[in-house]
């Protein structure tokens, strides 16, 4: 058992998140991956900190805490507007780009 | 940072502990991509923050960990809830993919980013002798030691992130202020009043379900056109065909189980 | 003492007169530049121009002769160099004439001929409103064909070939509303090319053997170079000959060419232009000095064209016509004669010289006739001029009895000369081109016979309208002057060998030949015996019976064949033009389905590619998402695959 196999842990549920992300249709699901992604990283950062012997780790993954919380904040306010006018939360709604 | 020249076992606490929550928060992780009910979704997640909460505990990261739990789970994925109760509750995704190819390509993509990911930063760091952050934690531990950092090496990146929160907290209610004309703010039972006289009392069907009519009999169809199951109301012993709805009239008529339809006309509204 | 045995350096021209020599080329260019440029307004006096200037140049020519005349025979060759044309690396061409016997020869002949063709054509010309025009093209043409004999190498020959060429192509033209002499013009201009292709090559091939195309500078060195290219040399500057001269293979330009008018089928394509093959093998005899292959090659087609001329003469009912084929076959006679090696080349020149005087006459005779008869050319409307054209009947006349080789008139000193070189070649060849040269003989009198009993004897067989007259002085006069030339030019220039000595320091020595194969004698009464048979033949084929209006259809076959000018036309057509066809054809296929479908086809795939492509753009974000994902993954893959393979 070495700190790399929670390594290998953080790159799975990355891979997870970002399949989540390609998979699901509902916005909040797929925010919810994003998350996911984002705590993987924090995993992440933090075992890199114990390996290391530095408090950098912790502390950028704290800051990365405090912006997936603003970021969650503002997001779903933003699916809430979306919901309100169109009434569904599929992000297959929004293709007007497409050729 | 240097190293200190012993490297710290890893106890067999750890291991064990390890062993036992890495497979639960994958297992959640997989919940959270796979369960169709999006409340499922998130509870699956709350359960992989959770042991991740634990990973940090054990990783020498007591604070984090704190944080982790209180916030993140705390907040963040209660916040998820909420949202998911005000306008996603009924919102299950359906299975049919609409994208072709997407499921293949994203599984295929996924294993073998997972592979190279986890194979190289494996083998890149397995050898690396673990310093830990004994000393770290040394003099007030982590707590006091990571405040150090935070109020001295990283002020600037905590204001600028406090703005942030202050940003992001005005511009959630920007987004979300609803205009309204004085005195026309309606109480509870005037909007739920003028909810169920609208036509459509529900929210609309979740993505992937396509409804061809608002009655709550008349089945949903997927994408290529089938019958979605899950749309069958459980209130109609059998609903109609979209056949048979052309040849009872168009929209308009709403037609309940076939058993009460003598009562409809006497029982609508 | 030809150029090829002297040191390579000429002597230089010394007086003023010589010096002047180019004024030869550039009064004409011009006269004619000046016509041209003029336009209308030079319309009153533009021809009286067009004539006074070959005229002063025959004067100029006449003066330079007799200054040549009083030196010695060592030093008449003379070099004029004007000034340095080309130099590109090696290869360095001045702008040069040479003033020799051979040159100042046909100086003479091409401006006298060409003077009094151009005094006729002030009459024959007067109804025409471009007669000014006329002139010009008439005297861009003695520019261009005296730049070709004065020249003193083989660029500025070549210069001067072009030129006439130009000049042919122009005239045969001039009556553009036809679209008979516009095709005919091409059809000179393409066959020329082809022979022009064969000069040039040769040119080329001379460049690269002696780095040199002076005449000077080629003759000095052919005894270096092998056997193998002075053949090549001999057979490609025969090409251009034949091209030029019309000689099978290239005869069948000549007969159409007869489309231009009448002065100018007598100057060009009767006394000057088509000399001008026979004067490129005199200039380069040494070439052909050195390859015994490419004098029978010149033998052989100088033969079979005598034959050719001959027989398809027979049968043409267009006087012209008859005119041009018997001018190929005569040129086939110029041919066969400097085709006989060393020795033989002064007697080609001779017969050259007594057929410019000849056949001008005829062919300015039968444009008087036409003249009156309203522009005819059917013989079988002819019959019965000698009472009302007396002057044209008498020098027509003269010139069909030089040229059937009546005794002492030109033809007969000239062509036995011809046949008794052929005989005196000696060996199987020797019988061949001798006899085929006496039987040449012999039917060319019976048709220039033919010709001229059905034109000016017989009963009158004119159409309704036509009143023959006898045409104005300004016309009479030069076929007067000419038909003393068709008389007396033979004897004169074979007097005493005349013409021969004059020619040594350019045609080399005549040969003296010991024992003839044939007594001289002998020979000249089988000649002129074979000579009354054909004419006898016409007589009582044409004289004594009636020469019906329209053409006999059940003829022998050789006739058919005669009347199809045995086949030349329908043989270039087959084996040339048809191919040419059909490559063409292929080639524009290839060029619309290859080319066009290469260049299409890039376009078409990258039209086609990028329309595959934009179905990239779904729109859908999780479709971008999952390109994303996969770039990324390329690069975990790209950033690992440096660090650990």
């Amino acid at each position: 058992m070495n700190p790399s196999y929670y390594l290998v842990l953080s790159a799975a549920l990355f891979t997870i998140g970002a399949v989540g992300v390609l998979v699901r249709r509902n916005a909040i699901v797929v925010f919810m991956c994003v998350e996911l992604m984002l705590n993987a990283v924090n995993l992440s950062l933090v075992t890199f900190a114990r390996i290391n012997g530095s408090l950098d780790g912790q502390v950028i993954a704290f800051f990365v805490m405090v912006v997936a919380a603003a970021e969650v904040v503002v997001g779903l306010a933003i699916i809430m507007s979306i919901f309100r006018t169109r009434r569904s939360a599929s992000v297959d709604d929004s293709n007007l780009l497409k050729y | 940072m240097t190293t200190t020249l012993a490297a710290v076992e890893i106890s067999n606490g750890e291991a064990v502990l390890f062993w036992i929550l890495g497979p639960i928060a994958l297992a959640g992780a997989f919940g959270t991509v796979l369960a169709r009910n999006a409340i499922h979704a998130a509870l699956f997640l709350v359960m992989t923050m959770g042991s991740l909460g634990v990973f940090y505990f054990i990783q020498e990261a007591p604070f984090l960990g704190v944080v982790q739990i209180i916030v993140y789970t705390g907040a963040i994925m209660i916040l998820f809830l909420f949202v998911l109760m005000l306008v996603g509750r009924d919102s299950s995704d359906s299975i049919v993919e609409t994208l072709r190819g997407q499921r293949w390509a994203a599984t295929l993509f996924g294993i073998g980013f997972a592979l190279l990911l986890a194979g190289g930063l494996y083998r890149a760091v397995r050898n690396t002798p673990v310093a830990g952050l004994a000393t770290q934690n040394a003099n007030g531990g982590n707590v006091n030691n990571v405040a150090e950092l935070l109020f001295t090496k990283y002020l600037f990146a905590f204001e600028l992130t406090s703005a942030l929160l202050i940003t992001a907290a005005v511009g959630a209610m920007v987004l979300t202020h609803v205009e309204r004309e004085p005195g026309e703010k309606r109480g509870q039972r005037a909007l739920s009043r003028e909810r169920v006289r609208s036509g459509r009392p529900q929210p609309l069907p979740g993505p992937g379900v396509f409804a061809t009519h608002d009655s709550v009999a008349t089945p949903a169809l997927l994408p290529d056109g089938s019958v979605a199951p899950e749309s069958v109301s459980r209130l109609v012993d059998e609903p109609l065909s979209p056949d048979e709805l052309e040849r009872h009239g168009g929209p308009g008529l709403q037609p309940v189980a076939r058993g009460q339809r003598r009562g409809i006309e006497g029982g609508r509204r | 003492m030809s150029l090829a045995s002297e040191a390579p350096q000429l002597v230089d021209a010394s007086s003023g007169l010589q010096s002047a020599a180019w004024l030869l080329v550039v009064l004409p260019v011009l006269s004619s530049a000046v016509l041209l440029l003029g336009g209308r307004r030079t319309d009153r006096w533009g021809h009286v121009l067009g004539t006074l200037v070959p005229i002063v140049l025959f004067l100029y020519t006449v003066l330079l002769f007799v200054q040549l005349q009083g030196l010695d025979p060592g030093e008449r060759s003379r070099n004029l160099s004007l000034w340095s044309w080309i130099f590109a690396g090696n290869l360095r061409i001045d702008m040069g004439l040479l003033l020799d016997p051979l040159s100042v020869t046909f100086a003479l002949l091409i401006t006298g001929v060409g003077s009094l063709i151009l005094v006729y054509s002030n009459g024959y010309m007067a109804g025409d409103p471009d007669r000014r025009r006329f002139f010009a093209y008439m005297n861009l043409f003695i520019a261009a064909m005296l730049l070709l004999v004065l020249g003193n190498n083989f660029v500025v020959l070549y210069f001067g070939w072009e030129g006439v060429g130009l000049a042919s192509y122009l005239l045969i033209a001039w009556y553009s509303d036809r679209p008979a002499a516009a095709t005919a013009a091409k059809k000179a201009f393409i066959m020329n090319r082809v022979g022009d292709a064969g000069l040039l090559i040769g040119i080329f091939l001379m460049f690269k053997t002696f780095g040199t195309v002076s005449f000077v500078g080629v003759f000095g060195s052919i005894g270096n170079a092998s056997v193998g290219i002075a053949t090549a040399l001999a057979l490609l500057l025969l090409l251009g000959a034949c091209g030029k001269s019309g000689q099978v293979p290239l005869q069948a330009w000549l007969p159409d060419a007869m489309e231009g008018p009448t002065p100018v089928s007598a100057l060009i394509h009767a006394a000057t232009m088509v000399t001008a093959g026979v004067y490129l093998i005199v200039r380069a005899h040494p070439i052909y000095d050195a390859t015994q292959a490419g004098r029978t090659v010149v033998t052989i087609v100088g033969a079979v064209t005598l034959l050719f001329g001959c027989i398809v003469g027979c049968a043409y009912d267009d006087i012209k016509k008859v005119l041009a084929y018997s001018t190929i076959s005569q040129i086939g006679y110029m041919f066969l004669a400097v085709g006989l090696g060393p020795g033989v080349y002064a007697i080609g020149i001779l017969h050259l010289v007594g057929h410019g005087f000849f056949k001008a006459g005829l062919f300015l005779g039968a444009g008087s006739v036409m003249h009156g008869m309203r522009d005819q050319v059917d013989m079988r409307r002819f019959g019965g001029l000698w009472r009302v054209m007396p002057i044209t009947w008498a020098t027509f006349g003269l010139g069909y009895l030089a040229i059937i080789g009546f005794p002492f008139l030109s033809g007969f000193f000239t062509k036995d000369k011809i046949i008794e070189a052929a005989f005196d070649k000696g060996g199987t060849s020797g019988w061949i081109l001798g006899l085929c040269a006496l039987l040449g003989a012999g039917i060319t009198a019976f048709y220039m016979t033919r010709l001229f009993i059905m034109t000016f004897h017989g009963k009158r067989r004119w159409t309704e309208d036509v009143h023959p007259h006898e045409s104005p002085p300004v016309m009479t006069i030069p076929m007067i002057i000419l038909s003393f030339g068709s008389v007396f030019a033979g004897g004169l220039l074979v007097f005493h060998g005349a013409l021969q000595d004059w020619l040594i320091p350019a045609a080399g020595e005549p040969e003296e030949v010991g024992l003839h194969t044939v007594n001289p004698t002998v020979l000249t009464f089988l000649t002129l015996l074979v000579i009354v048979g054909g004419a006898a033949g016409a007589w009582f084929a044409f004289g004594m019976r009636a020469v019906p209006v329209v053409r006999p259809v059940n003829v022998s076959p050789v006739t058919v064949a005669a009347r199809r000018d045995l086949y030349g036309n329908a043989f270039n057509e087959t084996v040339f033009m048809r191919p040419g066809m059909w490559l063409d054809r292929f080639l524009v296929w290839l060029d619309n389905r290859g080319v066009d479908g290469a260049v299409n086809g890039v376009a078409a795939a990258f039209g086609g590619g990028s329309g595959r492509l934009r179905r990239l753009q779904t729109g859908f974000v999780r479709s971008y998402a999952l390109s994303m994902l996969g770039g990324s993954l390329l690069v975990v893959a790209s950033l690992l695959a440096v660090r650990f393979v």
